[in-house]
């Protein structure tokens, strides 16, 4: 177990130019009663994912606001993490079938890791399944315990999920990312819905001279229309779909498709897609196939901001936060009504929704006929992001989580 | 200008939003859901929901209407569960009732209706209010102009709409206070007609301000004319 040292920091007060003075305020008055309380986070990797990158956020700035807070990365071995992998995907829907060795592995490196670590918070917020376990620390009811699940459970395997609501219903309670990701539980289920940070370079504001660059670096046009979908080259996100949704409005407008993810080099599933998105993209020079650097985030930003419509074409999603980056630049976002995606795009309020490639490709045209649409939308996804899914309205809801639970305590 | 003797105390909310064990994927199941969910998810998918979506001015009122036009599809019925004005109610369980007569009698009218699959279902989920003192009181106008500028969102939304469930009146805590305290009745009554709905909370706030600094203009103006020498 390691508590991490935190990379970098941005103070609370550098917020208040985009949620205003007032909600910075009101964020010290909601943390004064709960001056020098301890809070423990506990997750699996202290580098890469969302939650790592949440966390590295969240905890500086509790921690500014007087809340004595700490965060842990669980250890385990190479066996743990290959349980733990097929148990994640196993609790997304995958079918999977657990010997009783998995369960005795992730049973034995909990156990390891409570050894290590004295579990003795007021407030202990532990992240996803990976230490699910830690709940067999606690001793007679001490402390306020909450398990954080970041994935979706609506269709879960039923033996892994079996095993893993033994350990989630000893817990005060499960707080979930969308009401369709929660399960029904004995314990109280909250509703926290993932973030984003406005001030980190995949959102803050750029320089228009640095959007042009990589416009140029990519050659791409700045002065024709540019459809963007960001995501890495899966299956699920159906670049190939985008593709042909892009082949119809090319009918009607004179427009680019930018698809632009990761590098799929060390993924052999990722290179297939590749190869077949290339494949359909074929013959066609305003198709760009952007194979970013794994850690590209102004490179994102920038092609964000440059977009005239951004896609998310996902077939599967989980929360999908990138349409949440998207609108907070503004953008009018055509998306599929999947995961987490209608809490972000109420239909014709913050973007619009979609249900095909025609459907996807009809929406994108009314776009680009109706301008002054598009830019209400954008308009309207911005106030939505800004009114729900910040990072400083995540860090508000968990200061009141924990007014709830001291009141009650 | 007047200085209140019992002067007002601002505030602020926060919710904790908890996902219930209840869900709807037909209108039949909402009816259901209506009838027996607990008046705290009631006011989560109306009160709430109108100071989270405080930006959409044109044509979202609350989560039931907003469901039935884009997952169920019915643009009339939806129309009707928008038309329902919480400035209206001064308890749940009225507005729950008006709730309920609308989809019940559409229910009754539209049986093949009534059981046709949304395209996404309803979650009823609620609100765990907390409110705390922000620290900031006002004992004269302007001393309560400068406390409103500097409101979050949560506060004015706290103060200005939701307080009515609290006061048990067809009024705020900013009326109420201005009427009661400074006797400053005519703008109270302006500051209470500010329409919730075709405002987002920001330009409510604008107008709100707009009307006190008019009301200490015209103070400003009388005790100028006032102080102005006899003869």
């Amino acid at each position: 177990m390691t508590t991490v040292q935190l990379a970098t920091r941005v103070p609370l007060d550098d917020y208040s130019a985009v949620i205003s003075a007032g909600e910075v305020d009101e964020m010290r008055a909601l943390a004064k009663p709960l001056a020098g309380r301890t809070v423990q986070m506990v997750n699996s990797t202290a580098v890469g994912g969302g939650v790592a990158e949440m966390l590295n956020r969240i905890v500086p700035l509790a921690e500014e606001l007087g809340l004595n807070i700490r965060w842990e990365v669980m250890t385990g071995g190479d066996d743990f993490f290959e349980v733990t992998k097929a148990f994640h995907n196993a609790l997304h829907g995958e079918s999977y079938h657990p010997e009783p060795a998995h369960f005795d592995i992730f049973r034995a490196y909990n156990e390891q890791n409570i050894r290590r670590i004295p579990l003795d918070a007021e407030f202990i917020i532990i992240h996803d399944p990976q230490p699910a376990g830690f709940i067999q620390a606690r001793k007679q009811k001490a402390g306020h315990w909450i398990w954080r699940c970041h994935i979706d459970l609506s269709h879960p395997s039923p033996s892994v999920w079996g095993f893993l609501e033994s350990y989630v219903s000893q817990y005060d309670g499960a707080i979930f990312s969308s009401p369709q990701f929660a399960r029904q539980l004995s314990v109280p289920q909250y509703l926290f819905y993932p973030a984003i940070d406005p001030l980190s370079e995949k959102n803050r504001e750029l320089e228009p001279e640095f959007i042009m660059q990589v416009l140029t670096r990519y050659s791409i046009d700045p002065l024709r229309p540019i459809l963007t979908q960001i995501s890495r080259f899966d299956r699920l996100k159906d670049p190939v779909g985008v593709i042909r949704a892009y082949r119809i409005v090319r009918r009607y407008f004179d427009c680019q498709l930018v698809l632009a993810g990761g590098s799929a080099t060390d993924d052999p599933e990722g290179f297939e897609v590749l190869k077949e998105v290339k494949r359909a993209a074929e013959g066609d020079p305003d198709i760009k196939i952007l194979e970013l650097p794994p850690w590209a985030p102004l490179e994102v930003n920038a092609l964000q901001r440059a977009s005239t419509i951004v896609i998310q074409k996902s077939l599967r999603e989980g929360f999908g936060l990138t349409v949440s980056e998207a609108l907070w630049k503004k953008k009018p976002v055509v998306a599929s009504a999947v995961g987490g995606i209608p809490n972000q795009i109420i239909h014709k309020h913050t973007g619009l929704l979609a249900h095909s490639v025609e459907g996807t490709a009809y929406q994108v045209r009314f776009l680009l006929s109706h301008p002054e649409i598009a830019a209400r939308l954008g308009e309207h996804g911005h106030a939505h992001v800004k009114e729900n899914f910040l990072i400083t309205q995540n860090l508000k809801r968990y200061l009141t989580l924990f007014l709830a639970s001291h009141r009650a305590l | 200008m007047t200085t209140a003797e019992a002067p007002f105390e601002f505030f602020t909310v926060a919710y904790l939003t908890r996902i219930g064990n209840h869900s709807a994927g037909t209108l039949t199941e909402l009816l259901n859901g209506l009838e027996h969910c607990t008046d705290a998810s009631i006011f989560h998918h109306t009160y709430q929901t109108l100071g989270t979506h405080h930006y959409l001015t044109e044509g979202f009122s609350n989560d039931f209407a907003q469901w039935v036009l884009a997952d169920v599809n019915r643009d009339a019925l939806a129309e009707q569960l928008a038309a329902l004005d919480i400035r209206d109610y001064t308890s749940i369980a009225a507005l729950r009732s008006d709730l309920y007569r609308i989809v019940r009698d559409f229910v009754d009218e539209h049986p093949d209706f009534a059981r046709q699959e949304a395209l996404e279902r309803f979650y009823f989920c609620e609100s765990l209010q907390v409110t705390l003192p922000l620290g900031l009181t006002a004992a004269s106008l302007d001393e309560f102009h400068q406390g409103v500028t500097r409101l979050s969102h949560s506060a004015f939304y706290f103060h200005f709409i939701s307080s009515r469930l609290r006061l048990h009146l067809r009024t705020n805590d900013f009326s109420h206070w201005l009427a009661n305290a400074l006797g400053l009745k005519t703008l109270a009554d302006s500051i209470n007609r500010i329409d919730v709905y075709t405002n987002t909370l920001d330009s409510a706030r604008a107008k709100l301000l707009r009307l006190i600094e008019r009301e200490r203009r015209k103070h400003d103006h009388g005790a100028t004319r006032d102080a102005r020498p006899a003869g």
